[in-house]
């Protein structure tokens, strides 16, 4: 073969490898890169059983409970079609609240109840000032109020 | 009056066309940081969900943006340097590298600074931050390969075929946040959509982008300068350049 | 955004280690990136000032008739 065609294929069999790893890589990230499990994945048991995984939504409104112990705390994740219920003894992120987003990785017990070993708040896109923040719920109770009506 | 476009693609020429434009860019970018950060920390208000934690956005989102937007470019150039074999045009690529490697260690460090305090974590494997990270390793990666090959033009091709296998990251780290589930959240601003986020903040973030992407210009016209020079240390044109020195 | 001190101002309302931490590493990798750029070009014209000057000089003896 002409050095100048060795050359060559020797480009194409290299790209093609670093192609071909690229995929594998992609194909990594759809496995286990499904970074977190909704509830309704859970709740239709998706979720590897006996192994630990991630399981992603809002905090319920009105589910987080504290119990006597102090830093152990109930709560309830959903995607608003199914609720899963947590426990979790630890610090809570700052940014962790009712009706705001969470990631929590864990196992799920034999009763349904997801046992948590780390919560993690997820904050939306949206960047505005407090009394921004607050005409926006305001707004939004207001509409609601006249939609029930 | 027609124009020899091609008169600065010899590296002779370039070399002084840079020499003029890069104190231009480094002025630019130094008056617009100053201005970026003003306003981001004395004209826009805090956020109603982040506290003063979010004011990290403004050397974090134009971090990224550079990481993303330099390897594109490098890859442009690289490709160009490829196909019509032109010395410069791989320079150029070659002098983008660290200039990209930096902004993307810095996204990611200012990612997990902002991390911590607001997820709760400094670092998790999901899509955007993992394909960030693998930005690094390309750009890492990128520069390696030429430095350890010891023919330029050789070093060229070979980092130019890595550049553009590398290419198909930079959409998979824009659209991640789309198309997996991660912790990382969409996008703020965006062409398709108004952006979600305040006026005041949105000017200073893309000031900061802006002087960013100045500073680039400023630090790569003069590392090309100097990879020209190493080049074409055995020409007429840099020894005269020695002797009026 | 009118800061009530310029103690507030470095608290960052409780996050000013991530806030400075983040700032402070950019800054310095910048002033740092330039710092590089300057030392490898002067350098490079110290070293080709050494293969340079001799040859100008050579140049200069060669051209006595």
């Amino acid at each position: 073969m002409k050095p100048r065609h060795k050359k060559l294929t020797i480009i194409i069999m290299s790209v093609a490898a670093l192609g071909l790893s690229a995929k594998l890589v992609l194909d990594v990230f759809q496995s286990n890169l499904v970074f977190f499990f909704s509830p309704t994945q859970v709740a239709a048991n998706e979720a590897p059983r006996g192994k630990s995984f991630r399981i992603g939504g809002l905090v319920e409104k009105g589910s987080v409970k504290r119990q006597s112990d102090g830093i152990t705390v109930n709560f309830v994740v959903t995607d608003t079609a199914k609720f899963i219920p947590v426990v979790y003894t630890g610090i809570l992120p700052d940014l962790f609240k009712e009706g705001k987003g969470v990631v929590a990785q864990g196992k799920l017990s034999a009763d349904g109840v997801f046992l948590a070993d780390e919560v993690l708040a997820k904050h939306d896109e949206n960047y505005m000032p407090p009394e921004v923040a607050n005409a926006l719920e305001q707004a939004s109770k207001a509409q609601k109020t006249v939609v029930t009506k | 009056m027609a124009i020899n476009w091609f008169k600065y693609s010899s590296p002779a020429s370039f070399y002084s066309l840079a020499g003029k434009m890069t104190p231009l860019f480094s002025i630019t970018a130094f008056a617009l940081f100053v201005a970026g950060l003003y306003i981001g920390f004395f004209v826009a208000p805090t956020d109603f969900q982040q506290s003063e934690a979010y004011r990290i956005i403004f050397i974090h989102v134009p971090a990224a943006w550079m990481s993303m937007f330099l390897y594109l470019i490098m890859a442009s150039w690289a490709a160009i340097g490829l196909a019509f074999n032109t010395r410069l045009s791989s320079m150029i690529a070659t002098a983008i590298a660290p200039t990209g490697a930096m902004f993307t260690f810095l996204a990611l460090w200012t990612g997990a600074l902002w991390g911590k305090p607001m997820w709760g974590t400094w670092w998790v494997w999901d899509a955007r931050l993992t394909s960030e990270l693998i930005l690094l390793f390309l750009y890492i990666g990128f520069m390696a390969l030429q430095a350890a090959i010891d023919d330029p033009r050789r070093a060229d091709k070979a980092g130019a075929v890595i550049a553009l296998v590398g290419v198909v990251n930079i959409p998979i780290i824009y659209f991640s946040v789309k198309w997996w589930n991660t912790l990382h959240q969409g996008a703020t601003v965006s062409l398709t959509q108004s952006p979600k986020m305040a006026a005041t903040m949105l000017t200073s973030m893309l000031i900061m982008g802006l002087a960013c992407w100045m500073y680039s210009i400023a630090v790569v016209l003069m590392r090309t300068r100097t990879i020209i020079l190493e080049r074409e240390r055995h020409t007429m044109w840099v020894s005269e350049l020695q002797g009026t020195a | 955004m009118s800061w009530a001190s310029w103690s507030d101002f470095f608290a960052m309302g409780g996050y000013g280690f991530y806030v400075w931490g983040s700032y402070l590493v950019s800054f310095f990798c910048m002033a740092g990136e330039i710092a590089l750029a300057f030392n490898r070009k002067r350098t490079l014209l110290r070293q080709l000032s050494l293969i340079h000057k001799p040859i100008q000089k050579e140049q200069n003896n060669e051209t006595t008739p």
